[in-house]
C-alpha cells in the first residue's frame, strides 16, 4: 500500500510512549466507543507504480479527439509550452493563499500582474483575483449589484445555458427573482428588455459574444440597462476582447467571463477560471481577494491582500460572498498565458478564430448545412439541417472528429479556433457533406 | 523586483502562431478602441520572471507548513501525474457519454470512496472549494424543508468558533445566522444549543474535531437535539483530516457533509485554488443534489470479465461492476452550483490518493496526523500556554495572551519570527475565541526530525523574544521584504499597474 | 484622549453633537478610534435613510476588521460625510471633526452620558 509518512513504525511507537500513550488506541481514547468505525470498507492500497497504471487504464476509457469544434462554453484553443513550465513550479503549485506577505511576494506579485491584464482585456477599473468559473462570475455578478429597493436580476436568454442555471441557482439560495429576457433572430431582445425592466431591477447580464457565437449590440443593451436605473454586466470571451469593444467602452459596470480559454485545457470542464472586474465604484463589492501594491518597512514596493474587510473571515455573515479558495494557480495560467501571448498574439488568436469560424461556415453551408442566424458572428454559429444532428455528428464521430454541439434535433452549434486548420475543416465539411447528400 | 509589465519592448515576444491558411476575416462588430497593453517579453525573459516570482513563495515542498485548519500536508507527484494524463486533460466536457467513460468512472469511484469515509449514501462533486461546498450542502438542507413546505426554518445555528465561511455561506443561502457560544471547553455548550433550537431551526453547522481542535464527545447528542427539533446537521468537512478511518460524519448523526479534497485528500493549494468541495449526503437528500450525476446505464449483471475483475480490486467492497456509465440529473435538484462537474483534475488527484493509500493507509495517516499534533503540543506547552489542555486531534491552539500582556510580544510577532527560520506560521488569530491565537497543524507527513526542529526553533524564540522583545517586533529580517504596510495598501488602493 | 465636554457619548462610543438647528452630528470617540487602529474605510448610510436608536447605521473597517457603529438618536439621514470615503485616517487623526452622519427630524435618543461619565464608564469597562 501506498503511504506519505516519513515516520516508521518504531518512531511512532516511540513518539507515543514519549508523550505518555501507549498505542495509537489510546491515543484515541477520548472518541466515544459507539461512535468509532469497525471497518473501513474501501479497497486495499496499492503502490505508486499501479496506482498510475490503474489512473491510466481508467484515462484510456476516454476518447481524446484530434479535431474539434466543440465549444459551447469551454474551448480548444493552443497552449503555449511555457505555460505547464511556470504552472507547474512546486513552489507555485504547493503553496496555500498568500496570507504571509514576507514569503509569498511571487503569487501576491503574480495575481497583481494577472489583475492588471484583466483591467487591461476588459478595460475596467478593478479586477480580483478570480471566482471558480465564468458561470459563478456570473452569479456573484448580479450579487454585487443588488441593493435594498433593487433585486431583481435579469438575464438575457442568449446566454449560456449553464450559466442560466448557476445564476437561477444562487438566486434560489438568496430569495431572489430572475427574470429571463427572450431571444430574437439570434439576440437579445432589446424591446422586450425595455418593457421588461422597471425600478425593482438590479441588474441585467448579457453574454458577448452570446452563446450562439452572435454579437450582440451591447451599447444598445446598456443604454436599456441604465436608462432603468440598473446595473449593467457583461460576460464577455476573453478572447474576443482582445479585438472587440471592451465592455468598459459599452458602460459595463462589471464584466466577467470564463478565462478557460487563456492557457487552460478543456480537462472536462475543470478546473477554469472565473475572471471579475468592475468600476472603480464598485471595486468594494468585488468578491473574494484582491491584491494590491504597498511598501514594507524599508519602502520597499511589495504586493499584499487588501481590502479584506470585505471577505468572509472577517465580516462573517455580512460578506456579500463566502468565497475563499479561489483559483489561484489558474489565474496564473492566464497571466502566463497573456504574458507570452502578448498584444499581438491575443490579437492575431482573435483573428484566426474568427477567420476559420467563418470559413468553416461557409464550407458547411456548401455541404449542405444552413446558417441559422444571418448575424455577425465570432468563433461559434448554429446550423440547420434536414438531417438530424444525431446522425451528422454520428459520422464525424467516426472520422475521429468532435462536431458541434447539437443543441437541437437539427440544430448544431459549431466553434472553430486558431488550432483547427483548413485541412481538417475541409474534411468535416465532405464528411457532411457525404451525409447530407446521402 | 520588475513587474512582467516593466521588462522587454515592444516588438519582443514568443512566435506562437501559424499564419491564417483561410481568408482573412475580422470581426464584423463595434472594435475596441483602447489600447490593449499587454507585457512583451521573449520566452526566456517570461521564463526567468516566473522563476525569480517563484522564488519569493514559500510552499509545502519549501519547507514546513503548519498552517492549521489549511491540511498542508504534502502533494504526491503521482498525484500530478495522473492530472496530466492527455485522457484527461485533453477531454471536451460535452463530449457524447460514450466517450467520457474514464471521466465518468473517476467521478462515480471518487464518490463511492468519500462516501465510504464520511458514511454518506450519496455525493457531488461539482462544488470547487470548501465554501462552495457549504453553499452547496446548505442548498439541500433549504430545498428539503422547502420540499415539505417548512417556510419557516430560518435560522442556522452556528458555533462562535466556526470558520468565516461557515455564517457567509449561511447568509448567502437567505438563513438567518444564530451564532452560540462555545463552552468553556471550547466545544458546543448543549444548554445553549438546546435554548437556541426551535421551529425555527433549519439546521446546525459544525466541524467535528471543532475549530479549536478537540474532539466534542457529546456529537450523538448534539445531532440528537437538531434532529428533535427537526433541524438538519450539517457536517464542516476542514478537519476530517483527524478522523478519516476512525469515525464518521454519517455515524455522527451528520446529514450533510463537505470535504475539502485540499486538505484532507493531499491535492495542492495552488497559491489559492482550485481546490475541490465535495458535499456527500444521506439518502433522502440525495434528488437534490446539484449538476449532473454519474449513473450505470443499467444494473447489468452476468459474467465479470476480466478487465472488470481488475476493477473490482480497486472498487469500494459491495460497490457494482461499473460498464456503462451516464449522467443524470437528480429528480429535484437545486440546478447547478458550477458549469460542468466541478474541477475535474483536482478529483483525479484525489482519486489517485485514494487508491494508494486505501483501507490502510487511509486511517493510518489521521492517526498520524493526531499523534504529531500530540507530540509537538506536548513538547511545547510548558512555554506556550496552550488554550485547552487534553488531548488534541490534528491540530491544536496556543494562546500567547500572557506573553503579549508580560513583554509586549504578539502572535503576529512569534508568527513573523519564525519566517526567518524558513518556517511557515501557524494559521494567527482563529479561532476568534482564543485571544492572540496560533494554530498549529503539523500533518502527518512531518518526519519526527522535522518536528523536533520546529519544536527547538519554537523554544529559541521564545528565549529570544523574552531577551529582546524589539527584535520580535522587528521580525521578519531576512526575507525577501519585511512586514507590510498594509494600511496605505488599503487606505488608498492601487489594484494594477498603470501603463506610461 | 481628548473627550471634549460640549458633546455627548453613547456606551457604544459614539458622540453625539446636537445643533442649534435641531440636527445632530455623530462621530467615533477618540477612544473608539484609538481601540479600532488604523481605519481604511467606513460604509455609509444614504441621505434620506431611517436611523433608530441603538441599531447600526454603518460600518468602519481597519485591515483586520469590521465593526459596526450604533446610531445614539433615531431620525433621518440628512447628510453623510463622503469626505471620508476618501481619507478614512480622518476618523483616527481628527476624530471630532470627523463626523459621519448628520440626523434631522430627531424622535428619540439613547441614554446619553456626559464626558466626564463617559470616561468614567470606559475606564471601568476595562478594568
Amino acid at each position: 500500500m501506498g503511504s506519505y509518512l516519513p515516520n516508521t513504525k518504531q518512531e511512532q511507537q516511540e513518539m507515543l510512549r514519549e508523550i505518555g500513550f501507549e498505542s495509537f488506541d489510546a491515543l484515541f481514547a477520548h472518541i466515544p466507543e459507539e461512535v468509532k468505525l469497525k471497518t473501513l470498507k474501501l479497497p486495499s492500497g496499492v503502490s505508486e507504480m499501479e496506482a498510475i497504471d490503474e489512473m491510466e487504464t481508467v484515462a484510456g476509457k476516454n476518447r481524446v479527439f484530434r479535431h474539434i469544434f466543440r465549444g459551447a462554453g469551454a474551448y480548444n484553443h493552443y497552449i503555449p509550452a511555457i505555460v505547464g513550465s511556470v504552472v507547474n513550479k512546486e513552489e507555485f503549485v504547493t503553496a496555500y493563499t498568500p496570507y504571509q506577505a514576507e514569503i509569498s511576494q511571487g503569487i501576491l506579485q503574480s495575481i497583481f500582474e494577472y489583475q492588471t491584464m484583466i483591467c487591461e482585456l476588459t478595460g475596467m477599473d478593478a479586477s480580483n483575483a478570480s471566482v471558480y468559473d465564468g458561470a459563478t462570475a456570473a452569479a456573484e455578478a448580479a450579487a454585487m449589484c443588488r441593493e435594498r429597493k433593487r433585486s431583481v436580476v435579469y438575464l438575457s436568454g442568449t446566454t449560456n445555458p449553464q450559466v442560466i442555471s448557476v445564476v437561477e441557482t444562487y438566486c434560489y439560495a438568496s430569495n431572489t427573482k430572475v427574470v429571463i429576457i427572450p431571444e430574437k433572430d439570434g439576440v437579445t431582445d432589446q424591446d422586450a428588455l425595455k418593457a421588461s425592466l422597471d425600478d425593482a431591477a438590479a441588474c441585467f447580464y448579457v453574454q458577448q459574444p452570446n452563446y450562439y457565437g452572435n454579437f450582440e449590440d451591447a451599447d444598445a443593451l446598456g443604454e436599456i440597462t441604465h436608462a432603468a436605473g440598473a446595473k449593467f454586466i457583461m460576460g464577455c470571451n476573453p478572447i474576443a476582447l482582445a479585438v472587440m469593444k471592451t465592455p468598459a467602452e459599452c458602460g459595463a459596470d462589471i464584466a466577467v467571463g470564463e478565462g478557460q480559454p487563456l492557457g487552460l485545457g478543456l480537462s472536462f470542464g475543470g478546473p477554469y477560471l472565473g475572471f471579475m472586474a468592475a468600476t472603480e465604484k464598485m471595486t468594494r463589492k468585488l468578491p473574494g481577494r484582491i491584491v494590491g501594491e504597498t511598501v514594507d518597512r524599508d519602502g520597499k514596493r511589495a504586493y499584499v491582500l487588501t481590502l479584506q474587510a470585505r471577505e468572509q473571515h472577517i465580516r462573517r455573515e455580512k460578506a456579500s460572498s463566502n468565497i475563499c479558495s479561489n483559483q489561484a494557480l489558474c489565474a496564473l495560467t492566464a497571466g502566463v498565458y497573456m504574458a507570452a501571448m502578448g498584444e499581438d498574439g491575443m490579437k492575431k488568436t482573435a483573428s484566426l478564430c474568427c477567420s476559420k469560424a467563418h470559413y468553416l461556415q461557409k464550407e458547411l453551408e456548401k455541404a449542405g448545412l444552413t446558417l441559422k442566424y444571418d448575424r455577425p458572428f465570432f468563433h461559434e454559429f448554429v446550423t440547420t439541417s434536414q438531417i438530424k444532428a444525431e446522425k451528422l455528428l454520428a459520422a464525424l464521430e467516426e472520422k475521429g472528429i468532435l462536431g458541434g454541439l447539437p443543441i437541437g434535433e437539427y440544430e448544431i452549434l459549431w466553434c472553430a479556433t486558431e488550432k483547427n486548420t483548413k485541412a481538417e475543416m475541409d474534411l468535416a465539411a465532405a464528411i457532411v457533406k457525404e451525409v447530407c447528400g446521402a | 523586483m520588475k513587474l512582467i509589465f516593466e521588462r522587454g519592448k515592444d516588438g519582443q515576444g514568443c512566435t506562437l502562431l501559424p499564419e491564417c491558411d483561410v481568408p482573412e476575416i475580422a470581426i464584423d462588430a463595434p472594435v475596441r478602441e483602447k489600447k490593449l497593453h499587454l507585457p512583451h517579453v521573449s520566452e526566456n525573459e517570461l521564463s526567468r520572471h516566473y522563476t525569480e516570482l517563484a522564488k519569493q513563495v514559500h510552499g509545502v515542498n519549501d519547507g514546513f507548513y503548519p498552517l492549521g485548519s489549511c491540511t498542508m500536508k504534502y502533494n504526491p507527484k503521482v498525484n500530478e501525474e495522473a492530472a496530466a494524463l492527455p485522457g484527461f486533460t485533453k477531454i471536451h466536457p460535452l463530449q457524447p457519454a460514450h466517450t467520457v467513460q474514464g471521466c465518468l468512472e473517476v467521478l462515480k469511484r471518487t464518490e463511492e470512496m468519500l462516501c465510504e469515509i464520511t458514511g454518506m449514501d450519496a455525493m457531488t462533486l461539482q462544488p470547487a472549494a470548501g465554501a462552495h461546498g457549504e453553499f452547496t450542502g446548505l442548498l439541500l438542507i433549504k430545498a428539503y424543508h422547502d420540499s415539505r413546505g417548512d417556510k419557516k426554518r430560518t435560522k442556522i445555528i452556528v458555533p462562535d468558533s466556526a470558520h468565516g465561511t461557515n455564517p457567509a455561506s449561511a447568509a448567502m443561502c437567505g438563513f438567518q445566522v444564530i451564532s452560540i457560544p462555545s463552552g468553556e471547553d471550547g466545544c458546543v455548550d448543549l444548554d445553549r444549543l438546546r435554548e437556541a433550537v426551535g421551529e425555527d431551526t433549519a439546521g446546525l453547522m459544525l466541524t467535528n474535531p471543532n475549530t479549536v481542535g478537540l474532539f466534542d464527545k457529546n456529537i450523538l447528542e448534539i445531532t440528537a437535539i437538531i434532529h428533535e427539533a427537526g433541524g438538519l446537521a450539517y457536517y464542516d468537512g476542514a478537519n476530517l483530516n483527524a478522523v478519516m478511518g476512525v469515525v464518521r460524519p454519517g455515524d455522527m448523526g451528520f446529514d450533510v457533509v463537505h470535504l475539502n479534497l485540499h486538505k484532507t485528500f493531499s491535492t495542492p493549494h495552488g497559491g489559492g485554488g482550485p481546490g475541490s468541495g465535495p458535499v456527500g449526503c444521506k439518502a433522502f437528500l440525495k434528488e437534490f443534489l446539484p449538476g449532473l450525476q454519474p449513473v450505470l446505464k443499467s444494473e447489468e449483471h452476468g459474467e465479470i470479465a476480466e478487465d472488470e475483475e481488475r476493477a473490482l480490486r480497486f472498487a469500494v467492497a459491495g460497490a457494482p461492476v461499473l460498464r456503462e456509465l451516464a449522467f443524470a440529473a437528480p429528480e429535484h435538484s437545486v440546478g447547478s452550483v458550477k458549469a460542468f462537474y466541478g474541477n475535474f483534475l483536482v478529483v483525479v488527484k484525489a482519486m489517485t490518493y485514494l487508491l494508494m493509500l486505501g483501507r490502510e493507509g487511509i486511517p493510518e495517516a489521521s492517526r498520524n496526523a493526531v499523534l504529531n499534533a500530540n507530540y509537538m503540543m506536548e513538547k511545547l506547552k510548558d512555554l506556550y500556554p496552550m488554550a485547552y489542555s487534553e488531548t488534541c486531534m490534528h491540530e491544536f491552539v496556543m494562546t500567547l495572551e500572557k506573553m503579549k500582556h508580560e513583554i509586549d510580544v504578539s502572535a503576529m510577532d512569534i508568527a513573523k519570527s519564525l519566517l526567518d527560520y524558513g518556517i511557515h506560521p501557524p494559521t494567527m488569530y482563529f479561532p476568534l475565541i482564543v485571544h492572540e491565537a496560533l494554530m498549529i497543524e503539523p500533518t502527518e507527513t512531518e518526519s519526527r526530525e522535522t518536528l523536533d526542529e520546529v519544536i527547538a526553533v519554537f523554544r529559541e524564540i521564545y528565549e529570544k523574544a523574552h531577551e529582546n522583545p524589539q527584535a520580535a517586533h522587528e521580525a521578519p529580517v531576512g526575507t525577501y521584504v519585511r512586514r507590510l504596510d498594509e494600511v496605505r495598501a488599503a487606505r488608498k488602493p492601487i489594484l494594477r499597474y498603470e501603463f506610461q | 484622549m481628548n473627550h471634549p465636554t460640549e458633546l455627548k457619548y453613547s456606551k457604544s462610543h459614539e458622540w453625539v453633537k446636537f445643533q442649534e438647528d435641531g440636527t445632530a452630528l455623530i462621530g467615533l470617540t477618540d477612544y473608539a478610534q484609538d481601540a479600532l487602529g488604523d481605519l481604511v474605510f467606513v460604509n455609509l448610510p444614504e441621505a434620506g435613510d431611517e436611523v433608530t436608536a441603538g441599531e447600526a447605521f454603518a460600518d468602519v473597517e481597519s485591515v483586520k476588521a469590521v465593526s459596526d457603529v450604533f446610531s445614539p438618536v433615531s431620525g433621518t439621514v440628512a447628510e453623510v460625510n463622503e469626505d471620508l470615503l476618501d481619507a478614512p485616517e480622518r476618523m483616527n487623526e481628527d476624530p471630532y471633526g470627523a463626523w459621519l452622519i448628520k440626523v434631522e427630524n430627531i424622535t428619540d435618543q439613547e441614554e446619553l452620558l456626559d464626558a466626564e461619565a463617559y470616561i468614567a464608564f470606559y475606564e471601568s469597562e476595562e478594568a
